[in-house]
């Protein structure tokens, strides 16, 4: 059977199973749409929040990237696991006993201040549209690679799907969908991986054929063998980084702070039936996280080895083009891979220095793995649809934080708060809808600042809502004027920095010009540092807060007596 | 109120507090000390196939956060079973 019905089947039938779960989970209130019925198992919601959390940046791009990048990569590496250590520790089980539905309300009310709630609304929103629009761009490049249809009719069928499971759905059918996407895109990211782990070393788990000896009989470790390569053409060695010491310290640092800080994440501990399940759940979630994140690294060294093997052969004198494999020509088509000979001696020739000839898209390292390796037609297919749930799953969880922020957080608990709660639910579909609405125009037409703004997002879930809710939770005589300036300062130190550096003059976007060397990337540390510190001295001038708010903070300390999740 | 004593509260919040502070220092070391701070000195040790340091930041430290999690579920539900305050 030929690839393309392959792939058509396979992605079909992980579609029909998504909509099959949806019509069996149909939410029938607002707290089934924003939570869950607050009554999802501990390990389904481990997976739920795995599949919400691994986009399709997880996915395709992150193993490219360190393969790229070499031991620069553990940024992302430690930066999106160790927040939830963050997470699981100093967060979900105090805000599970808080028991209300979204982070604005636990801000709002912690600080009895509309003025925060806002605040915290309008960062939430934010942080998921610049989020969302890039899962929608990944939807459309599987599909227009795979399936062959063009990129506008892949985000059409991606956001179609989305729209019908998360309006009628709601959290209910966007949690089950996700353990079922979180299945296959795990299984789809394991296959190819060991199939290759194989053959380059013979060891069957790609976390130890990482550190294993190359199965040609040479006995050279995998890990000498790329150092060796990278050196000799040109390339830093790959066991070692680019990056200045405090900055991928910073890095790491905003991406974990950021990763403990994201509204998307932080919802899914409202959805179960206890705290001591939220502090589980916490748990399964990093245990199925880690085993994609432990076989990415693996992945991207063999992929690496592989690619420069393929297009440099074993001797590393180039190959010619006329024989090049199928896989560089059916990549050349998408422009994720090209060639230019500029000694016209035929051969295509990779390296770090002026010898090179390939311009390679690190996205190409995930999505054409299975055909560098000879892997058969399924794994391609099966990578796909792995790919395709990936992105959808992640943009299901964004649509519905966005939602509830507009029918909850602006409606019913700001602007409009008489609404019954069937009109509550009307709006929170409505807002669901017009949210994919946006999101697929944004798929179609990606700005050019998408991959910008990812930085805006780490940066800013880091330097704002972290500090608020860490002090929410740890420091119970903490009050509105302190919280509010903190956020404010935090948000606005970030974001002035990020646009400095990547809008408003990207040409001085360099080490030299950056403060104590931290990048535009990890800045959202300082930010979050100078959080704490405004919302201390702002505090040491005003009056503590209130009495009925640190009884209010000393009752979400114990487990005891959380019911469920609350709407008022 | 869900405590015996203002005491039993305090001591409550106590070693929660000491148990987080000492996982937490684990997860410091664990990422930010031996895979990026200490890495080129741990390098120079031979693990495996791998560099000592690197293996940490690109495995190790991993490993360290999951089973993180669970020693905190697990010491803290005692802890919570012990004042009373559990969910049961």
């Amino acid at each position: 059977m030929d690839i393309q019905l392959l792939t058509f089947i396979i992605v079909g039938a992980s579609f029909a199973l998504y909509i099959g779960i949806a019509i069996w989970a149909r939410a029938g209130s607002t707290t089934d749409f924003y939570v869950a019925g607050g009554g999802v198992h501990p390990i389904a919601n481990g997976m739920a929040t795995a599949a919400d959390w691994m986009s399709a940046a997880s996915f395709i791009s992150m193993a490219g990237l360190i393969s790229f990048m070499g031991y620069d990569g553990a940024v992302y590496l430690l930066g999106w696991t160790g927040g939830y250590v963050l997470l699981a520790l100093c967060l979900a089980p105090y805000l599970r006993k808080f028991g209300k539905f979204t982070v604005p309300d636990f801000i709002g009310d912690r600080y009895y201040s509309q003025t925060a709630r806002t605040v915290a609304v309008i960062c939430a929103i934010f942080v998921c549209f610049t989020y969302v629009a890039g899962q929608m761009r990944g939807v459309g490049v599987v599909f227009s690679r795979f399936l062959e249809v063009d990129i506008v009719t892949g985000v059409v069928i991606g956001m179609a799907i989305v729209f019908f499971y998360t309006v009628l759905g709601g959290m209910k059918g966007i949690t089950y969908t996700q353990v079922a996407q979180y299945c296959v895109l795990i299984f789809a990211y394991l296959v190819p991986a060991v199939f290759i782990s194989i053959m380059v070393t013979g060891h069957f788990l790609p976390q130890t054929g990482f550190g294993a000896t190359l199965a040609d009989g040479s006995g050279v470790h995998l890990l000498e063998k790329l150092d060796g390569l990278s050196t000799e053409l040109g390339f830093n060695e790959y066991t070692s980084g680019t990056k200045s010491m405090i900055d991928v310290f910073c890095i790491t640092a905003a991406l974990m702070v950021g990763t403990a800080g994201l509204p998307h994440v932080i919802v899914r501990f409202f959805t179960v039936p206890k705290v001591r399940d939220a502090r589980y759940s916490a748990g399964w979630a990093l245990l199925f996280i880690a085993i994609l994140y432990t076989t990415a690294p693996s992945l991207a060294s063999f992929a690496r080895v592989n690619m420069i093997e393929t297009i440099n052969g074993t001797e590393q004198t180039g190959t010619d083009y006329a024989n090049a494999p199928s896989w560089i020509k059916n990549w050349e088509k998408t422009g994720l891979i090209s060639w230019d000979d500029k000694n016209n001696d035929g051969k295509m020739f990779y390296s770090g220095d002026d010898r090179n000839e390939m311009k390679v898209d690190r996205d190409i390292m995930v999505l054409a793995n299975p055909e560098i390796a000879n892997l058969p037609a399924w794994v391609i297919a099966l990578v796909a649809a792995g790919g395709i749930a990936a992105a959808l799953s992640t943009s299901a969880g964004l649509l519905l934080v966005i939602s509830t922020s507009v029918s909850h957080d602006l409606l019913k608990r700001n602007l409009a708060p008489n609404i019954t709660d069937r009109q509550e639910l009307f709006y929170a579909r409505l807002a669901a809808g017009v949210a994919i609405a946006i999101a697929g125009y944004f798929g179609i037409n990606p700005p050019g600042f998408v991959a910008q703004v990812v930085a805006f997002a780490f940066g800013l879930a880091a330097s704002s809502f972290f500090p608020a809710i860490i002090m929410g939770i740890f420091f119970k005589q903490m009050n509105n004027k302190g919280a509010i300036a903190g956020m404010l300062a935090g948000i606005g130190f970030t974001a002035a920095y990020i646009i400095y550096f990547k809008f408003v003059n990207p040409a001085a976007n360099v080490p030299a010009n950056w403060w104590f060397g931290i990048s535009p990337e990890g800045i959202g540390t300082l930010g979050m540092v100078l959080n704490f510190v405004v919302a201390y001295v702002v505090y040491k001038m005003t009056n503590e807060a209130p009495e009925e708010i640190q009884q209010l903070v000393e009752d979400i300390r114990y487990p005891k007596g959380a019911g469920e999740a609350q709407s008022h | 109120m869900a405590f015996k004593t203002e005491e039993d509260k305090v001591a409550y919040w106590k070693d929660n507090i000491s148990l987080v502070l000492k996982l937490l220092a684990i997860w410091f070391v664990v990422s930010f000390g031996c895979g990026i701070l200490l890495v080129d000195v741990l390098n120079n040790i031979q693990f495996f196939g791998f560099k000592l340091g690197f293996w940490f930041a690109q495995q190790g430290a991993i490993y360290v956060f999951v089973a993180l999690i669970f020693v905190y579920v697990k010491k803290m539900n005692e802890i919570d079973k012990r004042y009373g305050v559990d969910e049961e």
